[in-house]
Protein backbone atom coordinates (compact mmCIF):
# COMPACT_ATOMS: atom_id res chain seq x y z
CA UNK A 1 0.00 0.00 0.00
CA UNK A 2 1.56 3.23 -1.08
CA UNK A 3 1.80 6.30 1.11
CA UNK A 4 -0.86 8.18 -0.86
CA UNK A 5 -3.39 5.33 -0.59
CA UNK A 6 -2.70 5.27 3.11
CA UNK A 7 -3.49 8.99 3.34
CA UNK A 8 -6.78 8.59 1.46
CA UNK A 9 -7.78 5.67 3.68
CA UNK A 10 -6.85 7.73 6.74
CA UNK A 11 -9.04 10.59 5.53
CA UNK A 12 -12.06 8.33 4.99
CA UNK A 13 -11.48 6.52 8.27
CA UNK A 14 -11.24 9.68 10.35
CA UNK A 15 -14.15 11.43 8.60
CA UNK A 16 -16.71 8.64 8.43
CA UNK A 17 -15.72 5.35 10.01
CA UNK A 18 -14.43 6.75 13.32
CA UNK A 19 -16.70 9.78 13.29
CA UNK A 20 -15.49 12.17 15.96
CA UNK A 21 -18.91 12.94 17.43
CA UNK A 22 -20.87 9.78 16.84
CA UNK A 23 -18.31 7.18 17.76
CA UNK A 24 -15.75 9.05 19.88
CA UNK A 25 -18.04 11.53 21.68
CA UNK A 26 -15.69 14.49 21.18
CA UNK A 27 -17.08 17.94 20.47
CA UNK A 28 -20.52 17.14 21.83
CA UNK A 29 -21.14 20.66 23.15
CA UNK A 30 -21.25 22.42 19.77
CA UNK A 31 -22.93 19.34 18.29
CA UNK A 32 -25.86 19.75 20.69
CA UNK A 33 -25.75 23.54 21.07
CA UNK A 34 -25.26 24.88 17.54
CA UNK A 35 -27.33 22.38 15.58
CA UNK A 36 -30.68 24.17 15.47
CA UNK A 37 -30.33 25.64 11.96
CA UNK A 38 -28.51 24.20 8.96
CA UNK A 39 -26.78 27.51 8.14
CA UNK A 40 -25.32 27.99 11.61
CA UNK A 41 -24.35 24.32 11.76
CA UNK A 42 -22.51 24.67 8.45
CA UNK A 43 -20.79 27.83 9.73
CA UNK A 44 -19.69 26.00 12.86
CA UNK A 45 -18.47 23.12 10.71
CA UNK A 46 -16.43 25.49 8.57
CA UNK A 47 -14.83 27.07 11.63
CA UNK A 48 -14.04 23.64 13.08
CA UNK A 49 -12.42 22.48 9.81
CA UNK A 50 -10.32 25.63 9.79
CA UNK A 51 -9.19 25.40 13.41
CA UNK A 52 -8.60 21.65 13.72
CA UNK A 53 -6.57 21.47 10.51
CA UNK A 54 -4.33 24.35 11.56
CA UNK A 55 -4.11 23.09 15.15
CA UNK A 56 -3.12 19.59 13.98
CA UNK A 57 -0.38 21.07 11.81
CA UNK A 58 1.00 23.36 14.53
CA UNK A 59 0.88 20.78 17.32
CA UNK A 60 2.53 18.16 15.08
CA UNK A 61 5.30 20.67 14.28
CA UNK A 62 5.77 21.52 17.96
CA UNK A 63 5.85 17.87 18.96
CA UNK A 64 8.33 16.87 16.28
CA UNK A 65 10.73 19.80 16.49
CA UNK A 66 10.47 20.99 20.10
CA UNK A 67 9.05 18.34 22.44
CA UNK A 68 10.53 15.15 20.96
CA UNK A 69 14.16 16.34 20.55
CA UNK A 70 14.28 17.83 24.05
CA UNK A 71 12.67 14.81 25.73
CA UNK A 72 9.66 16.78 26.96
CA UNK A 73 7.02 14.47 25.43
CA UNK A 74 5.20 14.23 28.75
CA UNK A 75 4.45 17.96 28.62
CA UNK A 76 2.20 17.44 25.58
CA UNK A 77 -1.13 18.01 27.34
CA UNK A 78 -0.09 21.32 28.90
CA UNK A 79 1.69 22.58 25.79
CA UNK A 80 -1.09 21.55 23.40
CA UNK A 81 -3.94 23.14 25.32
CA UNK A 82 -2.06 26.44 25.62
CA UNK A 83 -0.96 26.36 21.99
CA UNK A 84 -4.53 25.66 20.84
CA UNK A 85 -5.96 28.45 23.01
CA UNK A 86 -3.39 30.94 21.75
CA UNK A 87 -3.79 29.73 18.18
CA UNK A 88 -7.54 30.29 18.14
CA UNK A 89 -7.04 33.81 19.47
CA UNK A 90 -4.38 34.46 16.86
CA UNK A 91 -6.46 33.04 14.01
CA UNK A 92 -9.38 35.20 15.09
CA UNK A 93 -7.26 38.37 15.18
CA UNK A 94 -5.64 37.52 11.85
CA UNK A 95 -8.99 36.90 10.14
CA UNK A 96 -10.43 40.10 11.62
CA UNK A 97 -7.58 42.18 10.22
CA UNK A 98 -6.94 40.61 6.83
CA UNK A 99 -9.70 38.23 5.65
CA UNK A 100 -12.86 40.15 6.50
CA UNK A 101 -15.28 37.97 4.54
CA UNK A 102 -14.10 34.74 6.16
CA UNK A 103 -14.18 36.42 9.58
CA UNK A 104 -17.76 37.49 9.08
CA UNK A 105 -18.86 33.95 8.25
CA UNK A 106 -16.77 32.07 10.84
CA UNK A 107 -15.92 34.69 13.46
CA UNK A 108 -18.75 34.10 15.92
CA UNK A 109 -18.01 30.39 16.10
CA UNK A 110 -14.26 30.62 16.66
CA UNK A 111 -14.34 31.44 20.39
CA UNK A 112 -16.64 28.48 21.00
CA UNK A 113 -13.95 26.12 19.77
CA UNK A 114 -10.99 26.90 22.05
CA UNK A 115 -11.59 24.38 24.77
CA UNK A 116 -13.59 22.08 22.52
CA UNK A 117 -12.31 18.63 23.34
CA UNK A 118 -12.28 17.61 19.66
CA UNK A 119 -9.31 19.91 18.95
CA UNK A 120 -7.19 18.73 21.86
CA UNK A 121 -8.32 15.14 21.31
CA UNK A 122 -7.23 15.20 17.68
CA UNK A 123 -3.84 16.69 18.57
CA UNK A 124 -3.23 14.02 21.22
CA UNK A 125 -4.50 11.24 18.93
CA UNK A 126 -2.03 12.34 16.24
CA UNK A 127 0.80 11.90 18.72
CA UNK A 128 -0.34 8.59 20.22
CA UNK A 129 -0.82 7.10 16.73
CA UNK A 130 2.68 8.26 15.68
CA UNK A 131 1.44 10.13 12.62
CA UNK A 132 3.96 12.26 10.74
CA UNK A 133 3.18 15.90 9.95
CA UNK A 134 1.29 15.33 6.69
CA UNK A 135 -0.68 12.47 8.19
CA UNK A 136 -1.55 14.65 11.18
CA UNK A 137 -2.90 17.40 8.94
CA UNK A 138 -4.93 14.88 6.89
CA UNK A 139 -6.25 13.24 10.05
CA UNK A 140 -7.19 16.62 11.52
CA UNK A 141 -8.95 17.65 8.32
CA UNK A 142 -10.78 14.32 8.18
CA UNK A 143 -11.93 14.57 11.79
CA UNK A 144 -13.25 18.09 11.19
CA UNK A 145 -15.04 17.04 7.99
CA UNK A 146 -16.63 14.20 9.96
CA UNK A 147 -17.78 16.70 12.57
CA UNK A 148 -19.25 18.93 9.87
CA UNK A 149 -21.10 16.01 8.26
CA UNK A 150 -22.56 14.98 11.61
CA UNK A 151 -23.62 18.46 12.74
CA UNK A 152 -25.18 19.40 9.38
CA UNK A 153 -27.19 16.16 9.23
CA UNK A 154 -28.25 16.73 12.83
CA UNK A 155 -29.36 20.30 12.08
CA UNK A 156 -31.37 19.06 9.09
CA UNK A 157 -33.14 16.49 11.25
CA UNK A 158 -33.77 19.01 14.04
CA UNK A 159 -35.37 21.45 11.59
CA UNK A 160 -37.72 18.63 10.58
CA UNK A 161 -38.62 17.38 14.06
CA UNK A 162 -39.17 20.85 15.47
CA UNK A 163 -42.87 20.78 14.61
CA UNK A 164 -43.39 17.09 15.32
CA UNK A 165 -45.52 15.86 18.18
CA UNK A 166 -42.83 14.76 20.62
CA UNK A 167 -43.74 13.44 24.10
CA UNK A 168 -43.55 16.32 26.58
CA UNK A 169 -40.72 14.81 28.63
CA UNK A 170 -38.53 14.22 25.60
CA UNK A 171 -38.73 17.79 24.32
CA UNK A 172 -35.44 19.64 24.18
CA UNK A 173 -32.13 17.89 24.45
CA UNK A 174 -33.54 14.42 25.22
CA UNK A 175 -34.94 13.92 21.72
CA UNK A 176 -31.71 15.34 20.26
CA UNK A 177 -29.71 12.70 22.11
CA UNK A 178 -32.04 9.93 20.92
CA UNK A 179 -31.66 11.23 17.36
CA UNK A 180 -27.89 11.25 17.80
CA UNK A 181 -28.13 7.64 18.95
CA UNK A 182 -30.00 6.68 15.78
CA UNK A 183 -27.39 8.53 13.70
CA UNK A 184 -24.61 6.73 15.55
CA UNK A 185 -26.37 3.44 14.76
CA UNK A 186 -26.38 4.37 11.07
CA UNK A 187 -22.69 5.30 11.22
CA UNK A 188 -21.92 1.92 12.82
CA UNK A 189 -22.69 0.50 9.39
CA UNK A 190 -19.46 2.03 8.09
CA UNK A 191 -17.34 0.14 10.62
CA UNK A 192 -16.53 -2.68 8.22
CA UNK A 193 -15.54 -0.42 5.31
CA UNK A 194 -11.86 -0.10 6.14
CA UNK B 1 -17.20 22.06 59.71
CA UNK B 2 -20.85 22.49 58.87
CA UNK B 3 -19.92 24.39 55.74
CA UNK B 4 -17.64 21.58 54.60
CA UNK B 5 -20.37 18.97 55.08
CA UNK B 6 -22.73 21.26 53.18
CA UNK B 7 -20.25 21.33 50.25
CA UNK B 8 -20.13 17.50 50.25
CA UNK B 9 -23.93 17.28 50.28
CA UNK B 10 -24.11 19.93 47.59
CA UNK B 11 -21.80 18.02 45.24
CA UNK B 12 -23.19 14.57 45.89
CA UNK B 13 -26.90 15.38 45.88
CA UNK B 14 -28.17 18.93 45.49
CA UNK B 15 -26.04 19.98 42.51
CA UNK B 16 -24.92 16.55 41.33
CA UNK B 17 -22.78 17.29 38.25
CA UNK B 18 -24.07 14.33 36.24
CA UNK B 19 -27.79 14.27 37.03
CA UNK B 20 -28.65 17.87 37.95
CA UNK B 21 -26.09 20.16 36.31
CA UNK B 22 -25.43 17.75 33.39
CA UNK B 23 -21.78 18.72 33.12
CA UNK B 24 -18.92 16.79 31.55
CA UNK B 25 -21.01 14.91 29.03
CA UNK B 26 -18.12 13.85 26.77
CA UNK B 27 -16.51 11.49 29.32
CA UNK B 28 -19.95 10.49 30.62
CA UNK B 29 -20.89 9.12 27.22
CA UNK B 30 -17.48 7.80 26.29
CA UNK B 31 -16.23 5.80 29.25
CA UNK B 32 -19.41 4.38 30.78
CA UNK B 33 -19.26 1.13 28.80
CA UNK B 34 -18.72 -0.65 32.13
CA UNK B 35 -19.09 0.22 35.79
CA UNK B 36 -15.36 -0.21 36.44
CA UNK B 37 -14.47 2.32 33.74
CA UNK B 38 -17.01 4.73 35.21
CA UNK B 39 -15.44 4.46 38.67
CA UNK B 40 -11.93 4.84 37.26
CA UNK B 41 -12.79 7.93 35.25
CA UNK B 42 -14.78 9.41 38.12
CA UNK B 43 -12.02 8.91 40.67
CA UNK B 44 -9.26 10.28 38.44
CA UNK B 45 -11.42 13.34 37.73
CA UNK B 46 -12.02 13.66 41.49
CA UNK B 47 -8.28 13.64 42.23
CA UNK B 48 -7.62 16.31 39.61
CA UNK B 49 -10.59 18.36 40.80
CA UNK B 50 -9.59 18.29 44.48
CA UNK B 51 -5.94 19.12 43.82
CA UNK B 52 -6.66 21.87 41.31
CA UNK B 53 -9.37 23.37 43.53
CA UNK B 54 -6.93 23.49 46.45
CA UNK B 55 -4.07 25.02 44.46
CA UNK B 56 -6.27 27.55 42.68
CA UNK B 57 -7.86 28.52 45.96
CA UNK B 58 -4.42 28.90 47.57
CA UNK B 59 -3.23 31.05 44.67
CA UNK B 60 -6.47 33.01 44.29
CA UNK B 61 -4.97 36.26 45.56
CA UNK B 62 -1.80 35.89 43.49
CA UNK B 63 -3.33 35.17 40.07
CA UNK B 64 -4.18 38.41 38.26
CA UNK B 65 -7.81 38.49 37.24
CA UNK B 66 -6.91 39.24 33.64
CA UNK B 67 -5.01 36.00 33.01
CA UNK B 68 -6.89 33.71 35.35
CA UNK B 69 -8.25 31.34 32.68
CA UNK B 70 -4.82 30.47 31.22
CA UNK B 71 -3.52 30.10 34.78
CA UNK B 72 -6.36 27.73 35.71
CA UNK B 73 -5.77 25.72 32.55
CA UNK B 74 -2.06 25.34 33.33
CA UNK B 75 -2.80 24.22 36.90
CA UNK B 76 -5.40 21.70 35.75
CA UNK B 77 -3.22 20.40 32.91
CA UNK B 78 -0.29 19.85 35.27
CA UNK B 79 -2.38 17.77 37.66
CA UNK B 80 -3.87 15.83 34.75
CA UNK B 81 -0.36 14.99 33.56
CA UNK B 82 0.58 13.77 37.05
CA UNK B 83 -2.57 11.65 37.33
CA UNK B 84 -1.93 10.25 33.85
CA UNK B 85 1.55 9.08 34.88
CA UNK B 86 0.28 7.57 38.12
CA UNK B 87 -2.42 5.64 36.26
CA UNK B 88 0.03 4.46 33.62
CA UNK B 89 2.28 3.15 36.40
CA UNK B 90 -0.20 1.64 38.83
CA UNK B 91 -3.38 0.79 36.86
CA UNK B 92 -2.17 0.04 33.31
CA UNK B 93 -5.35 -1.87 32.35
CA UNK B 94 -7.58 1.06 33.30
CA UNK B 95 -5.14 3.44 31.61
CA UNK B 96 -5.45 1.64 28.28
CA UNK B 97 -9.24 1.30 28.49
CA UNK B 98 -9.75 5.00 29.27
CA UNK B 99 -7.14 6.02 26.69
CA UNK B 100 -7.48 9.52 25.29
CA UNK B 101 -10.16 10.54 27.80
CA UNK B 102 -7.57 10.89 30.58
CA UNK B 103 -5.70 13.85 29.01
CA UNK B 104 -9.11 15.23 28.03
CA UNK B 105 -9.94 15.72 31.73
CA UNK B 106 -8.29 19.12 31.13
CA UNK B 107 -11.24 20.34 29.09
CA UNK B 108 -13.87 18.80 31.36
CA UNK B 109 -16.14 21.72 32.17
CA UNK B 110 -16.73 20.53 35.75
CA UNK B 111 -13.14 21.31 36.68
CA UNK B 112 -12.85 24.73 35.04
CA UNK B 113 -16.38 25.51 36.17
CA UNK B 114 -15.64 24.79 39.85
CA UNK B 115 -12.34 26.67 39.63
CA UNK B 116 -14.10 29.70 38.20
CA UNK B 117 -17.24 29.66 40.31
CA UNK B 118 -16.03 28.35 43.68
CA UNK B 119 -12.29 27.79 44.22
CA UNK B 120 -11.22 31.22 42.98
CA UNK B 121 -13.44 32.91 45.58
CA UNK B 122 -13.20 30.69 48.67
CA UNK B 123 -10.54 29.48 51.14
CA UNK B 124 -8.61 26.24 50.69
CA UNK B 125 -10.49 23.86 53.02
CA UNK B 126 -14.03 24.54 51.71
CA UNK B 127 -12.64 24.38 48.15
CA UNK B 128 -11.16 20.99 48.91
CA UNK B 129 -14.50 19.71 50.21
CA UNK B 130 -16.25 21.24 47.24
CA UNK B 131 -13.87 19.29 44.98
CA UNK B 132 -14.44 16.07 46.93
CA UNK B 133 -18.23 16.51 46.83
CA UNK B 134 -18.40 17.38 43.14
CA UNK B 135 -15.88 14.67 42.22
CA UNK B 136 -17.69 11.95 44.17
CA UNK B 137 -21.00 13.13 42.72
CA UNK B 138 -19.52 12.75 39.25
CA UNK B 139 -18.11 9.31 40.19
CA UNK B 140 -21.49 8.13 41.47
CA UNK B 141 -23.18 9.39 38.29
CA UNK B 142 -20.68 7.69 35.98
CA UNK B 143 -20.85 4.46 37.97
CA UNK B 144 -24.65 4.32 37.92
CA UNK B 145 -24.75 4.96 34.16
CA UNK B 146 -21.95 2.41 33.76
CA UNK B 147 -23.92 -0.20 35.73
CA UNK B 148 -27.04 0.37 33.61
CA UNK B 149 -25.09 0.11 30.37
CA UNK B 150 -23.13 -2.92 31.52
CA UNK B 151 -26.28 -4.80 32.55
CA UNK B 152 -28.09 -3.94 29.30
CA UNK B 153 -25.12 -4.35 27.00
CA UNK B 154 -23.13 -7.16 28.55
CA UNK B 155 -25.34 -8.85 31.13
CA UNK B 156 -22.85 -8.29 33.93
CA UNK B 157 -22.04 -5.97 36.83
CA UNK B 158 -18.42 -5.05 37.65
CA UNK B 159 -17.28 -7.75 35.19
CA UNK B 160 -19.24 -10.45 37.08
CA UNK B 161 -21.57 -12.17 34.66
CA UNK B 162 -25.16 -12.55 35.78
CA UNK B 163 -26.27 -15.76 34.10
CA UNK B 164 -30.04 -15.13 33.80
CA UNK B 165 -29.42 -11.62 32.39
CA UNK B 166 -26.63 -12.74 30.11
CA UNK B 167 -29.08 -14.46 27.74
CA UNK B 168 -30.94 -11.23 27.08
CA UNK B 169 -28.16 -8.67 26.73
CA UNK B 170 -28.27 -6.14 23.87
CA UNK B 171 -24.75 -5.51 22.63
CA UNK B 172 -25.83 -2.16 21.16
CA UNK B 173 -25.92 -0.58 24.64
CA UNK B 174 -22.21 -1.17 25.03
CA UNK B 175 -21.54 0.66 21.76
CA UNK B 176 -21.80 4.32 20.82
CA UNK B 177 -25.56 4.46 20.03
CA UNK B 178 -26.39 2.92 23.41
CA UNK B 179 -24.56 5.75 25.16
CA UNK B 180 -26.75 8.33 23.41
CA UNK B 181 -29.95 6.37 24.11
CA UNK B 182 -29.17 5.94 27.81
CA UNK B 183 -28.27 9.61 28.24
CA UNK B 184 -31.36 10.68 26.27
CA UNK B 185 -33.58 8.64 28.59
CA UNK B 186 -31.74 10.05 31.61
CA UNK B 187 -32.42 13.61 30.42
CA UNK B 188 -36.09 12.72 29.90
CA UNK B 189 -36.32 11.27 33.43
CA UNK B 190 -34.68 14.37 34.85
CA UNK B 191 -37.21 16.51 32.95
CA UNK B 192 -40.00 14.69 34.82
CA UNK B 193 -38.17 15.06 38.15
CA UNK B 194 -37.63 18.77 37.49
CA UNK B 195 -41.31 19.29 36.81
CA UNK B 196 -42.32 17.40 39.97
CA UNK B 197 -39.88 19.40 42.08
CA UNK B 198 -41.15 22.66 40.60
CA UNK B 199 -44.72 21.71 41.45
CA UNK B 200 -43.54 21.00 45.00
CA UNK B 201 -42.00 24.48 45.07
CA UNK B 202 -38.42 23.26 45.34
CA UNK B 203 -37.02 23.82 41.83
CA UNK B 204 -33.71 22.14 40.96
CA UNK B 205 -30.73 24.24 39.85
CA UNK B 206 -30.68 24.85 36.10
CA UNK B 207 -28.76 22.62 33.69
CA UNK B 208 -25.38 24.25 33.18
CA UNK B 209 -23.63 22.19 30.54
CA UNK B 210 -24.09 21.83 26.81
CA UNK B 211 -27.42 20.06 27.32
CA UNK B 212 -28.95 23.34 28.47
CA UNK B 213 -29.41 24.32 24.84
CA UNK B 214 -27.63 27.23 23.23
CA UNK B 215 -23.91 27.57 23.92
CA UNK B 216 -24.30 31.30 24.42
CA UNK B 217 -26.76 30.82 27.27
CA UNK B 218 -24.42 28.37 29.02
CA UNK B 219 -23.32 29.78 32.35
CA UNK B 220 -19.87 28.41 31.72
CA UNK B 221 -19.50 30.05 28.34
CA UNK B 222 -17.38 32.76 29.90
CA UNK B 223 -15.11 30.09 31.32
CA UNK B 224 -14.99 27.98 28.19
CA UNK B 225 -14.90 30.38 25.28
CA UNK B 226 -11.68 31.74 23.97
CA UNK B 227 -12.71 35.35 24.02
CA UNK B 228 -12.66 35.62 27.78
CA UNK B 229 -9.38 33.75 27.91
CA UNK B 230 -7.30 36.91 27.64
CA UNK B 231 -9.68 39.70 26.75
CA UNK B 232 -11.97 39.41 29.74
CA UNK B 233 -11.26 42.85 31.14
CA UNK B 234 -11.46 44.62 27.81
CA UNK B 235 -14.60 42.84 26.68
CA UNK B 236 -16.74 43.66 29.67
CA UNK B 237 -16.36 47.34 30.47
CA UNK B 238 -15.64 47.71 34.18
CA UNK B 239 -18.84 49.48 35.14
CA UNK B 240 -20.04 49.20 38.70
CA UNK B 241 -23.37 47.36 38.63
CA UNK B 242 -24.82 49.84 41.11
CA UNK B 243 -24.16 52.70 38.72
CA UNK B 244 -25.99 50.89 35.96
CA UNK B 245 -28.83 49.61 38.06
CA UNK B 246 -29.76 52.91 39.72
CA UNK B 247 -30.39 55.13 36.71
CA UNK B 248 -32.34 52.34 35.01
CA UNK B 249 -34.46 51.75 38.08
CA UNK B 250 -35.02 55.49 38.41
CA UNK B 251 -35.90 55.79 34.76
CA UNK B 252 -38.34 52.91 35.17
CA UNK B 253 -39.87 54.57 38.21
CA UNK B 254 -40.15 57.84 36.31
CA UNK B 255 -41.73 56.01 33.40
CA UNK B 256 -44.19 54.30 35.67
CA UNK B 257 -45.21 57.53 37.35
CA UNK B 258 -45.33 59.25 33.99
CA UNK B 259 -47.50 56.50 32.61
CA UNK B 260 -49.70 56.60 35.66
CA UNK B 261 -50.07 60.35 35.38
CA UNK B 262 -50.83 60.05 31.71
CA UNK B 263 -53.49 57.43 32.29
CA UNK B 264 -54.96 59.53 35.05
CA UNK B 265 -54.92 62.50 32.75
CA UNK B 266 -56.59 60.47 30.05
CA UNK B 267 -59.20 59.22 32.44
CA UNK B 268 -59.77 62.71 33.76
CA UNK B 269 -59.96 64.19 30.33
CA UNK B 270 -62.25 61.34 29.32
CA UNK B 271 -64.48 61.94 32.27
CA UNK B 272 -64.22 65.68 31.71
CA UNK B 273 -65.29 65.27 28.13
CA UNK B 274 -68.14 63.03 29.18
CA UNK B 275 -69.18 65.62 31.71
CA UNK B 276 -68.83 68.17 29.02
CA UNK B 277 -70.96 65.99 26.81
CA UNK B 278 -73.50 65.75 29.59
CA UNK B 279 -73.34 69.48 29.95
CA UNK B 280 -73.76 69.92 26.26
CA UNK B 281 -76.66 67.52 26.11
CA UNK B 282 -78.10 69.26 29.15
CA UNK B 283 -77.71 72.60 27.43
CA UNK B 284 -79.26 71.27 24.30
CA UNK B 285 -82.18 69.92 26.29
CA UNK B 286 -82.52 73.22 27.99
Amino acid sequence: MSYVTGLILLLVASAIVNNVVLSQFLGLCPFLGVSKRVETAAGMGGAVIFVITIASFVTALIYKFILAPTGFEYMQTIVFILVIAALVQFVEMFLKKSVKSLYESLGVYLPLITTNCAVLGTAINNVTNHYDILESVINGFGVAVGFTIAIVIMAGIREKIEYNDIPETFKGSAIVLITAGLMAMAFLGFSGVI
Amino acid sequence: MNKNLERLYNGLWKENPTFVLMLGMCPTLAVTTSAINGIGMGLSTTVVLVLSNMLISALRNLIPDRVRMPAFIVVVASFVTIVQFLMEGFTPALYTSLGIYIPLIVVNCIILGRAESYASKNPVIPSMFDGIGMGLGFTVGLTLIGIVREILGNGSIFNVTITPLNDFHITLFGLAPGAFFVLGCLVAIMNVVRKKMEEKGKPLPAVQGCLGGECSSCTLSSACTGKSLVHQVEEIPPVDPKDVAKPQAMADAVKHTANAKNTEDVEKSGSDSSYADDDLTGKEEK
